[in-house]
């Protein structure tokens, strides 16, 4: 199975077939980053069409386009997908191609693993979307709340669905930051010091910390409601004495530091693009560090701020408020972080730079109306409202997704060896701003001015025809940026120009190697005696193009997607309810691990 | 009128502000700025569910603290947004530009900067929680209770002191304290009428709780603000608020019985025989769900011995005319999709009879 300096992709002469397979069979994080970034964005036009459906059914009130049943699954379908298989994998994708480049490393601490949590991740996604072709794609949003998940007032395979597909995208990005987490610890190249780790690194890190933390407490509540919709629990049935309320106090214990997980890569990606781009570095780096760590810590302690409406008395609306507000100052510390590090730079206004940028300047919105409804009054108003919509679309698409965009412009050229086009880039960022901006500002007022959230039509008597026109155009407009886009990734293909190693001058390692990097990354693993290795003072020893002797690249393995596919066809066993299907899917995981752990990997 | 009046304002921090003065029509400015920002012209309208036009004490509460909130965000968005287009413009590569300076942090303007938002928040979270207690305390005596339920897709307002059971349009009076004691029949819904205040969950197997005293008369508009299935969207309300002498005469109307049946002519008498006959072999009779006094005694859905007396039906999503009836008569889930109440086959004679009884419930 030993390869030495073997190619990053098969040479042409390589049959069509050998070449899918060496995809399906790779543990080389690179190719794995690239499967995950390109799964990732297909899932994320899915999701972005299921919004665009819902934008135009809401163009105008009583609008018939799509029923009552059909936008309910857009709505659920469209967070779900966002949540779990856009925006987290599309971080997964530069953790994956990013990570071990900026430790020094040659591969993730387990590469078959890594294929693994890829597989899963993938399947899982196809799993839940098949939900869609048998005409019962989850209905019941992607919070779930009991009691309307129960099989009493949710007939059928939808909630079975998301429940189901839900622990396996679950598992996938557990088993991922198990892989990440060790990774990070021990594979950082000889003087990486925690402290000397560069911060996309850092936000990876705590990342993973807050995933391999919070995801078991939804896949506990996910059981819970399992148990109850199979076998016949109580857990969330109010007639049996079960309360309603579990699911929301397991759910948002989860889905609060879930936020988390979304927006700390994104912040850690800005921190890299952002020093990049003004030829300075990063303002007080040990303080966006624990900045970062104490957001991920901070977490855990707001989760009942998404259940201020449910009326839990005045102390715990007092006590969670004020640690939600609390939150805000690590949040704006990082913020001032950044226009400290503009400051007396050298900016550079490339489009990686312009997508940090306007994830610092909408990011801003995002969290001052996110203090707006830690107050637990003012929030009465406003959750569960367009005006909470807003507020997480401006941190999520305004904050996340442009982080990701920046990535994307910034790293394109290390995994692709060719830039994207500046020029189509910048019609992508301004459509984009342009788009998102109009379809989410609106919404505030929508929402104050008396617009619940997840309606399908609305009253013409509300007022409020005008402006959710608008969003809707807005809407529109970032579609159509979306695609410009996809035009500048096939313009890159066919006519990008050439990066060589660095095209940005980064001070990170990922940079001191050819672009794309040849499979084992590092000729030599680098010696760091530094922060920013590549604009220390000392400098640092180039890295030899070519290895003074071959070095050993592990091969690749069927094992982890046929694992994969042992755990999805027990999911399939599930939903059809045949415990002998289940059963088979159970042996071939079973038979999988066992071969692939007497698989003789290393040599 | 200027805020300080309509405020009362002694923790209300920018009364004496001149600036604020200038806006004169109070709670209308936002939604002005919207109209303007939005450059839609005709915004100036009736927002009848809006939450920044509060016709109740909770819902005034609530807007002078978030008005607070408001300017304070404001301050901060234009000093950091400033701060960040000044460096991005001031430090922009030209020609010429020098290499920079690498400089790794400065602890003073650390520390400064994770002050400056900790003392905002102080003055975000006093107000806030002065606010929490005042808004969710006990009711006061002599409020008028109300107990809400939740159902799939309608909602049901009891008034236990008067004996009124009535459905999706709630009559309060004025100037009196209300407290709504709610519960779901069946999953969780959000009772929520904007002007009146915030929303709170109506939850089964558990009892919530509101209390607000409405300032003026009028129509206030509400609707289910937690999603609660399919027909979420359709479950409206309305809250009519009425002077007291209206209240008192729409609680005594509320409270006549029905005539006899025999008492009745013509196509009403008609109505009623169609409201009342069993029909096979799905039993889809109007009895089975629906209670008249008098008549019948069904809980399923909403009590009608007054619904002639409401101006919607269906929890407001359609007016209560001849044709708004007859158009859910002859198709519930078309109007309503998922309503339990099913599509019956009536014969055009039996609508029109049922209308002419139904509208005949005063």
């Amino acid at each position: 199975m030993a390869t030495s300096v073997a190619a990053h992709a098969p040479s042409s002469a390589a049959t069509l077939a050998s070449r899918i397979w060496s995809w399906i069979t790779t543990t080389d994080h690179k190719r794995i980053g690239i499967l995950y970034g390109a799964t990732a964005f297909v899932f994320f036009l899915v999701g972005g069409f299921e919004a665009l459906l819902m934008r135009l059914q809401l163009a105008s009130p009583g609008s018939s386009l799509v029923s009552a049943e059909a936008y309910n699954q857009l709505f659920t379908m469209h967070g779900t997908t966002m949540v779990f298989l856009a925006l987290m994998p599309l971080s997964a994708a530069f953790f994956n191609y990013i990570v071990p480049l900026q430790l020094g490393a040659r591969d993730v601490a387990f590469p078959r693993l890594n294929a693994f949590s890829y597989w899963l991740f993938v399947l899982g996604g196809l799993f839940m979307n098949a939900s869609f072709v048998v005409g019962a794609a989850p209905n019941a949003g992607w919070f779930g709340y009991a009691n309307l998940t129960s099989t009493q007032f949710s007939p059928g395979l939808h909630v079975d669905f998301w429940v189901i597909g839900l622990q396996v995208v679950g598992a996938a990005s557990v088993v991922a930051a198990i892989n990440f987490i060790v990774t990070i610890i021990n594979l950082r190249a000889p003087g990486m010091r925690l402290m000397r780790m560069p911060v996309f690194t850092w936000m990876v890190l705590v990342t993973q910390f807050i995933i391999v933390t919070a995801f078991p407490v939804i896949t506990i509540a996910l059981v819970f409601l399992l148990f109850d919709r199979f076998f016949g629990t109580n857990f969330y049935s109010v007639a049996a004495g079960g309360d309603v309320l579990l699911w929301q106090h397991l759910f948002w214990l989860f889905g609060h530091p879930e936020v988390y997980i979304l927006i700390l890569p994104a912040m850690g990606i800005i921190s890299e693009v952002i020093p990049t781009f003004s030829r300075k570095p990063l303002f007080g780096y040990a303080i966006v560090v624990y900045s970062g760590l104490l957001i991920g810590i901070l977490g855990w302690g707001v989760w009942a701020h998404h259940m201020f409406q449910v009326g839990l008395g005045p102390v715990a609306d007092s006590v969670f408020a004020a640690t939600t507000m609390l939150i805000a100052i690590p949040t704006g510390v990082k913020i001032f972080n950044w226009i400290a590090t503009v400051w007396g730079g050298k900016v550079r206004l490339a489009t990686a730079m312009l997508f940090a940028l306007g994830f610092v300047a909408q990011f801003i919105l995002g969290g001052l109306s996110g203090v707006m409804h830690s107050s637990p009054p003012a929030d009465l108003q406003q959750t569960d409202t367009y005006f909470v919509v807003a507020h997480f679309h401006y941190v999520l698409v305004g904050g996340a997704i442009m982080g990701i965009f920046a990535g994307i412009y910034y790293w394109w050229p290390k995994m692709t060896g060719r830039l994207l086009s500046e020029t189509i880039g910048k019609w992508h960022f301004w459509l984009f701003v342009i788009g998102t901006n109009l379809t989410f500002f609106p919404m505030h007022f929508v929402g104050l001015l008396g617009m619940p959230r997840r309606i399908y039509t609305y009253d013409p008597a509300l007022g409020l025809d005008a402006m959710n026109l608008v969003s809707t155009i807005g809407a529109l407009v970032s579609g159509i940026s979306v695609l410009v886009f996809v035009y500048n990734v096939w313009w890159s293909r066919k006519r990008g120009e050439r990066a060589g190693g660095d095209p940005w001058g980064g001070a990170t390692l990922e940079w001191s190697v050819s672009s794309p990097p040849p499979p084992y990354n590092f000729s030599v693993i680098p010696e760091v005696v530094s922060r920013l290795p590549r604009w220390s003072v000392k400098g640092m020893r180039e890295i030899p193009e070519v290895p003074a002797e071959p070095i050993h690249v592990p091969g690749g393995s069927y094992w982890p997607v046929v694992a994969a596919v042992g755990v999805v066809v027990a999911a399939t066993g599930a939903i059809l309810h045949s415990l002998w299907v289940v059963l088979g899917g159970a042996a071939v995981l079973a038979v999988s691990i066992y071969a692939w752990a007497f698989e003789p990997f290393e040599v | 009128m200027v805020f300080g009046e309509r405020f009362g304002g002694q923790e209300f921090l920018f009364t004496k502000d001149a600036r604020i003065r200038r806006f004169p029509g109070g709670r209308r400015y936002v939604a002005a700025i919207a109209a303007a920002m939005l450059l839609v012209g005709a915004c100036s309208g009736e927002f009848p569910q809006s939450s920044l036009h509060p016709t109740a004490d909770f819902g005034e509460h609530i807007d002078r603290l978030y008005r607070t909130i408001v300017w304070w965000a404001l301050g901060v968005f234009v000093v950091v947004e400033s701060a960040l287009f000044f460096v991005i413009v001031r430090f922009r590569e030209r020609r010429g530009s020098p290499e920079p300076k690498h400089v790794h942090g400065s602890t003073l303007l650390e520390v400064g900067w994770t002050l400056a938002p900790a003392v905002v928040l102080i003055f975000i979270a006093v107000p806030t929680i002065r606010t929490i207690f005042r808004t969710d305390g006990a009711p006061p005596e002599g409020a008028l209770q109300v107990e809400v339920i939740g159902h799939q897709w309608w909602w049901e307002f009891r008034y236990p002191t008067y004996g009124i059971t009535t459905a999706n349009e709630m009559h309060i009076p004025v100037g009196r304290p209300v407290t709504l004691v709610m519960t779901s029949a069946d999953v969780i819904h959000s009772f929520w009428a904007p002007k009146l205040g915030g929303k709170r969950d109506v939850m089964p197997g558990r009892t919530t709780r509101i209390t607000f005293t409405p300032d003026s008369a009028g129509v206030v508009f509400g609707q289910c603000a937690e999603f609660c299935g399919e027909s979420h969207a359709n479950m409206r309300l309305r809250v009519m608020v009425d002077d007291t002498a209206g209240f008192a005469a729409w609680a005594a109307q509320q409270q006549t019985i029905p005539p006899p049946a025999d008492s009745l002519t013509g196509l009403v008498q008609a109505g009623l025989q169609a409201f009342r006959v069993v029909r096979d072999p799905a039993n889809h009779s109007c009895i089975a769900c629906h209670a008249v006094q008098g008549v019948s005694l069904g809980v399923l859905g909403p009590n009608l011995t007054h619904v002639g007396s409401r101006a919607t039906l269906a929890s407001g999503i359609l007016p209560n005319t001849t044709e708004g009836l007859t158009r859910w008569l002859r198709d519930p889930p078309s109007e309503k999709p998922g309503s339990l109440m099913p599509k019956v086959d009536l014969t055009d004679d039996e609508i029109a009879a049922l209308v002419a009884y139904l509208q005949s419930l005063q």
